[in-house]
């Protein structure tokens, strides 16, 4: 008997199904062993990576797509479900904003096919404009949210909300947090089961929301939510971790296992899901110990809702409500409750770090529009993406950012006060425009305002780490497709001064944009130039400082470049530049606006 | 009512640096190298500015079972830094009683450092040398990785120098670093890589015996008098072409009602000088002086 080739084949079979998975890669994971067809988002960190990973399992086994916003994805699942196979949809907590309106209605219609939406909160802003707590989303929506506290979990709960999904008649939401979506643990993989396609259901009575059929629905969604809250009490959903007596705490999600951590020794009541609440065994725990408390990311949603159960329970009095939980904090809290002895004091070290704030890329093609702007003094409407570092020095122009498209119909507000001075301008990426700029562009004609849009094409979705899109011209699985004319669509709303202009010619930008925004009306220009980064990396001749004519005057600073910082030469009291080759692209931005002409493509 | 606090057999280490260096690769490498060794690991990270020059940090911990996917302060057994300031930044993760102090000396100064543009202004790099922080910690390392990866040929390897250095603080085999190592790089790689290992390894041995001093520039100003910066602004000369005022870094030029050019917040002027460099009719002039200049 080959015991060798034995203890290989076990060995590759427990690899096989086990396997080191980040959170997004886990939910992709259930859900391609949901037997799910269609899955459709828009890239929004940090839930970018779960849509990536869906696009790596075969073509035959699902449909995964990019969408131009997070509506047109909620949409496309909608559909999916009608047409009666498992459909997933994934977004950010913001994009659960844009997506809302149609998971809204889509609540009182139930599912066929099941679905689900995956959504990413952010707590502590690592990369969003707020840190909005989907819970409460869930309860105006009446829709169940499952928290998992791991990888693992995340790949058990996506798979098990299908199921939900489908035995409940409601859409279920899947709670991630960047923690969770970017930990990376062990899985347990499983095999895919695809249900078989059920068939559009022809039933108006629950597929068409008018007044009299939609009053119909609600009580049936009061009806869901008794039922859910009896199934949830399962311990297969919520593990009751029986310890001491005298501290329970009530948990969920990843803030579990910083409770696990620091109370390994407390009775615990670990909820898969914090909509509908499990109230009869949560009373129950409430009575079986001395003090209650709730461990809960964000809103003290949880914590009202045992108090409303008539229990006197601790939350946010110990655990902040603002940004993301940690062991240090859950242990702050424990100690400030009296529950943990006061740690020592945190060591002193004598040391001073220093701020190390994010860039736009040496040869970022924003750069010049923004360098552009500053000179012009305008009044800059931002939008979302990488241009939002622009807010601040060197290239500090914009002066407002809002959310998702904002910056069209913020800019037209603030013309048609009458009142501004200053020229007006919108300034708005490719990826962001065909998200949502299109309808504030047509209204900004319509309503004759005079302002200029500033369209900043660099090809791809950047900011979320390069995904396509429609201006791409590829999909999501890298087929060739219709790719958007910019200036034929713009003109087709009746935006009548188009230009476009190559983001790497300074003094065109300069003059451009002069020209525009001396336009009555809306006028667009396109400043058009790939992303350094994606969806190749951009390498050109290396440029170098000719330190002898340097006069340090410091102009290339502006650029905010990362290649380009003092050297240790010195030019009347002041640092002359240099440039670092390993970052410099070669993109000419420096040179162009050398005064000195000492920036040249570096020897050799 | 109170808990003993509880020890937890879970090791910690946290891998930090800038984007791009490599803290991605280090920590996957570790990673599954623990999982294959038999101990549950989380290994997590927040990325989502990465790519555009901000830190990077990962945290790796493996035991029996871990719970928190983060470290919490001052329970990091090691910290290892692919940057210099990047190690300070995190120094408050390292247990200050007996944790491990590994960073790399090369320093990547951010364009934010370099912004203060008074004549004699110093750049806002760390001031902190290597010999000053392995002071106060439990064991410490401080190597030139960067040099020493220049000298095999190929600045990349870098961080493996690193790995190697890493490899001899926790308690694996030197074989199986090897063997998750030659499976986690480029295959044509394979043969530098395995050298920086041993490199990185070698150099933590020898400074375990003889430790090296390391030398790190301190970031200094220009030494000498203070000076006052005067602008001169011909009127007759100026013809309100906004060139100045565009172009000011410190925005401290406006057009006045004559459209003539003024200095509007002189506290904020630095002297740099790109006025007078730009303006097309020579109406500026920056005049630097002395304290001794400025009375005569």
């Amino acid at each position: 008997m080959d015991q060798l080739a034995e203890t290989a084949r076990l060995k590759q079979s427990t690899e096989a199904s086990f396997r080191p998975m980040t959170g997004n890669e886990a939910i992709a994971r259930g859900a391609w062993e949901a037997g799910v067809r269609v899955a459709a988002a828009y890239p929004g960190t940090p839930s970018t990576e779960i849509l990536e990973n869906v696009g790596t399992y075969p073509a035959e086994d699902l449909h995964a797509q990019w969408s131009t916003n997070e509506k047109v994805a909620c949409d496309v699942a909608i559909g999916a479900s009608f047409a009666g196979v498992r459909a997933l949809t994934v977004m950010k907590h913001v994009g659960l904003n844009v997506a809302s309106d149609a998971l809204m209605s889509q609540t009182y219609i139930g599912v066929n096919g099941g679905l689900v939406a995956v959504v990413c909160d952010d707590p502590g802003i690592h990369s969003s404009q707020n840190e909005q707590d989907t819970r409460l989303f869930s309860r105006l929506a009446m829709i169940p949210v499952l928290e998992p506290a791991d990888a693992q979990e995340a790949l058990e709960f996506t798979r098990w909300a299908f199921d939900i999904s489908e035995n409940f008649d409601t859409p279920v939401i899947v709670r991630s947090t960047t923690r969770l979506s970017h930990t990376r643990s062990v899985v347990e993989l499983g095999e895919r089961s695809e249900p078989a396609p059920r068939g559009f259901l022809e039933d108006p009575s629950k597929n068409v929301m008018i007044p009299s059929h939609a009053r119909a629905r609600h009580p049936a969604l009061l009806e869901r939510e008794t039922k859910l809250r009896a199934y949830f009490a399962s311990p297969d959903f919520t593990p009751w971790e029986r310890g001491d007596g005298k501290v329970g705490v009530v948990t969920l999600g990843t803030p579990y296992t910083y409770v696990k951590e620091v109370l390994p020794g407390a009775s615990v009541l670990k909820l898969a899901a914090s909509y509908p609440l499990a109230n009869e065994l949560v009373a129950e725990f409430c009575r079986s110990v001395e003090r209650v408390f709730v461990v809960e990311e964000l809103e003290p949603v949880i914590e009202n809702e045992i108090r409303a159960l008539g229990f006197e329970v601790a939350g946010k009095a110990f655990f902040p409500r603002v940004g993301e939980l940690s062991p240090e904090l859950v242990r702050e809290g424990f100690e400030k409750a009296g529950i943990l002895e006061r740690a020592a004091e945190p060591h002193d070290w004598d040391v001073e770090p220093i701020a190390r704030p994010p860039v736009l890329c040496a040869g970022c093609p924003h750069t010049t529009t923004y360098m552009a702007l500053r000179s012009l003094d305008a009044r800059v409407a931002g939008d979302i993406g990488c241009y939002t570092l622009a807010a601040v020095e060197p290239l500090r122009s914009i002066d407002t950012c809002v959310s998702m498209g904002s910056s069209i119909a913020n800019a037209a507000g603030m013309a048609k006060t009458g009142v501004e001075t200053k020229p007006i301008v919108a300034t708005i990426g490719d990826s962001t425009f065909l998200h949502s700029g299109i309808p504030p562009l047509i209204d900004a004609v319509y309503n004759k305002a005079n302002i200029t849009v500033i369209l900043l094409d660099n090809h791809v979705t950047a900011m979320t780490g390069g995904q396509e899109h429609p201006g791409t011209g590829r999909t999501l699985r890298g087929e060739e497709t219709h790719r958007v004319d910019y200036e034929e669509l713009i003109r087709s709303v009746g935006v009548t001064w188009v230009k476009t202009v190559d983001s790497y010619d300074v003094g065109a930008m300069y003059r451009t944009f002069r020209e525009a925004v001396e336009h009555k009306g809306v006028s667009v220009v396109i400043s058009n130039r790939p992303c350094v980064l994606d969806p190749v990396k951009i390498r050109g001749p290396v440029l170098a400082v000719r330190a002898e004519n340097c006069i340090a005057c410091q102009t290339c600073m502006n650029l905010g470049c990362p290649a380009i910082s003092w050297s240790d030469e010195w030019h009347d009291g002041h640092h002359k530049v240099k440039i670092d080759a390993a970052t410099c692209i070669g993109c000419t931005l420096c040179s162009q606006i050398c005064p000195t002409d000492c920036i040249q493509p570096a020897a050799g | 009512m109170k808990m003993d606090r509880v020890a937890t057999a879970t090791t910690n280490v946290l891998i930090v640096g800038v984007g791009g260096q490599g803290v991605i690769m280090i920590s996957k490498v570790l990673a599954e190298l623990c999982q294959l060794q038999g101990h549950q690991v989380k290994q997590s990270e927040v990325h989502g500015m990465a790519k555009r020059g901000g830190g990077v940090f990962s945290h790796v911990r493996f035991g029996e079972r871990v719970w928190s996917p983060t470290i919490p302060r001052g329970e990091a057994d090691i910290l290892l830094a692919l940057e210099w300031a990047e190690s300070l930044r995190w120094l408050g993760y390292l247990r200050p009683d007996r944790g491990t102090f590994i960073a790399d000396t090369q320093q990547i100064v951010p364009p934010f450092a370099c912004r203060d543009r008074r004549r004699g202004a110093a750049d806002a790099y760390a001031r902190e040398t290597p010999s000053e922080v392995l002071d106060q910690v439990a064991k410490g390392f401080a190597l030139d990785a960067g040099r020493m990866a220049a000298e095999l040929g190929n600045l990349r390897v870098a961080n493996t120098i690193l790995l190697g250095a890493l490899s001899t603080a926790l308690d694996f085999p030197a074989e199986d670093w090897r063997t998750v190592l030659v499976r986690s790089v480029p295959p044509k790689t394979k043969d530098l890589n395995l050298q920086a290992f041993e490199q990185g390894r070698e150099w933590v041995t020898r400074a375990a015996t003889a430790p090296a001093p390391v030398a790190l520039r301190r970031p200094g100003g220009l030494e000498g008098p203070a000076v006052e910066v005067e602008l001169e602004i011909i009127e007759a000369w100026c013809k309100g072409c906004d060139i100045c005022v565009k172009m000011c870094p410190e925005r401290c030029l406006i057009l006045n009602r004559e459209q003539i050019a003024e200095l509007s917040d002189p506290a904020a002027c630095t002297g740099c000088g790109i006025c007078e460099w730009l303006c097309p009719d020579f109406a500026i002039a920056v005049h630097k002086r002395t304290a001794d200049q400025v009375g005569a």
